[in-house]
């Protein structure tokens, strides 16, 4: 039978496991809700190192080098990699994952990598290229304000809808071998432009494109709204979040009762003063390697829809009057039951 | 999707469902911000011209250079942005707003070296301020210029 499904979606015959996950985050993240279920929690921002973005990148390593220990595995063992951050030329993947030695594709999803990277994981040790793969993401509060908006110690007002960078990674073996989650199946998301110009709203430049990815994955599947335990969007935010509901309640769907946020989950907005919520790749990934995993792995949930999304957009774009694109990226996960 | 809204009713949407800072509060709090700053500068130019006997036009660049050392030395503790953060405008506007948005460049792209880091990148912020600033000087001397030429500026 075709594992394709729909338009845009697969439904894998030999769904694969996720073996080992990790997320390592930094001293705001451990202060946030979920500090408690995170692996590790590095209170130096600069991880030892001198740079913010080598500091990403020894996030990510760390990251990696935990999933894979976690799995039970070697690095060795691990036949690709599935990584990407956000800033300019992957340069926390690159210089993060280097001293691994692991194949690496470096990807740019902006902060739906951590669903793009699942997805092709999931699909390479699907289709027998890997018995282990590891797929990553990562972002950093200090690198990501540097390359898209402010030096740190220049002071400006953010605006009510804007999001925090979590600096962190999550890491993530998919496998072929039995682990207590499995990846049942993928819808890979469209770029979705709305004409949106402010980076300061990424949740409303988001929203329209994780509409469109769960709306199609409801098509390919023939599922609705309540035929899972929780649909989790990656940071679109207080906004983001009121605007997705009402687009997909327009076509139809209504996701209310089962949606939920990563950036709303990881920090306490009002006392962490994060305004919308949290955002960047790392945001999805560490939630999803931490509190979605436990509920998952205890039961309370049996099947989730985790949908990160991602504002594709650069300095230069929006310096040149561009608009704000969205890309989101679905990815079924179930509970193995014993 | 079976129903999209066209790119304006989408953008209304969102502009109703986005929320917004409270302009009046924000311009009390810049009010007395930026007033705050001013009171400051007027303490040291009273104090530069009584207690050390300066003359007022050399008391006013003494408001000038204690202001924007005060402003690089906050900036420095990384207090500066917790100023502006709640006085907005008030923390912008003034000199100290400005040595703040030249002192945390300095900061932030130290790593990438004396040069192509601090050097290009020092103005990054205040470069369009000077940019402008004189231009619109250079604008304004050749209408004063042309003006006292035809005698319509004493």
């Amino acid at each position: 039978m075709s594992q394709m499904r729909g338009k845009s979606s697969i439904v894998f015959e030999k769904a694969p496991y996720l073996l080992g996950w990790s997320s390592i985050v930094a001293q705001k993240e451990g202060e946030g809700p979920l500090g408690d279920l995170f692996d590790e929690v590095i209170e130096d921002p600069f991880f030892g190192e001198e740079t913010w973005e080598m500091a990403e990148g020894h996030f990510m390593r760390q990251a990696a080098m935990l999933a894979i220990k976690k799995a039970g595995l070697a690095k060795e063992e691990i036949r690709y990699a599935f990584a990407g951050d956000l800033l300019e030329q992957n340069t926390a993947t690159s210089y993060g994952l280097k001293e691994l030695e692991i194949p690496l594709f470096g990807l740019f999803g902006a902060c739906s990598t951590a669903g793009e990277s699942l997805s092709l994981a999931s699909m390479m040790v699907a289709a027998g290229y890997a018995t282990h793969a590891l797929a990553t993401a990562s972002s950093h509060i200090g690198s990501a304000e540097k390359q898209f908006r402010f030096p740190l110690e220049y002071g400006n007002q953010r605006p009510q809808s804007a999001t925090w960078t979590v600096t962190g990674s999550g890491a993530f073996i998919v496998s072929r071998e039995k682990g207590p989650v499995k990846i049942t199946g993928i819808t890979t998301g469209k770029i979705v432009d709305y004409g949106m110009k402010d980076p300061m709203n990424m949740g409303a430049c988001m929203a329209p494109a994780a509409a469109q990815v769960i709306y199609q994955h409801f098509q390919d599947y023939g599922k609705e709204p309540k035929d899972y335990d929780a649909i989790y969007t990656g940071d679109l935010g207080e906004v983001g979040k009121d605007i997705l509901i009402r687009l997909l309640k327009e076509n139809g769907y209504d996701i209310s009762e089962v949606h939920g946020d990563c950036g709303l989950e990881i920090y306490e907005n009002e006392t962490q003063d994060t305004h919308s919520g949290g955002s960047g790749c790392a945001c999805s990934a560490v939630v999803l390697a931490s509190m979605l995993m436990r509920r998952l792995i205890s039961g309370y949930w049996k099947k989730i829809l985790f949908v990160p999304t991602g504002a594709l957009m650069s300095k230069t774009s929006f310096n040149e009057g561009e608009s704000v694109c969205g890309i989101a990226h679905a990815v079924l996960l179930e509970r193995e039951e014993a | 999707m079976r129903h999209e809204p066209t790119k304006q009713e989408y953008s209304q949407m969102v502009e109703e469902m986005t929320p917004k800072h409270n302009s009046l509060l924000n311009c009390i709090r810049a009010f007395f911000v930026g007033g705050a700053f001013c009171l400051l500068g007027e303490m040291i130019k009273q104090t530069m011209m009584k207690v050390f006997d300066i003359s007022k036009k050399d008391a006013l660049l003494y408001v000038t250079i204690e202001l924007v050392l005060l402003s690089v030395i906050l900036t420095g503790f990384n207090l500066y942005g917790k100023i502006t953060k709640f006085g907005g405008a008030g923390g912008l506007v003034p000199i100290t707003g400005f040595a703040n948005s030249v002192a945390s460049p300095a900061i932030e792209y130290q790593k990438e070296g004396q040069v192509f880091g601090i050097g290009v990148k020092i103005f990054t912020i205040a470069g369009p301020v000077i940019l402008y600033g004189i231009f619109s000087a250079f604008l304004a001397g050749i209408c004063y210029f042309l003006g006292t030429q035809w005698g319509w500026i004493g």
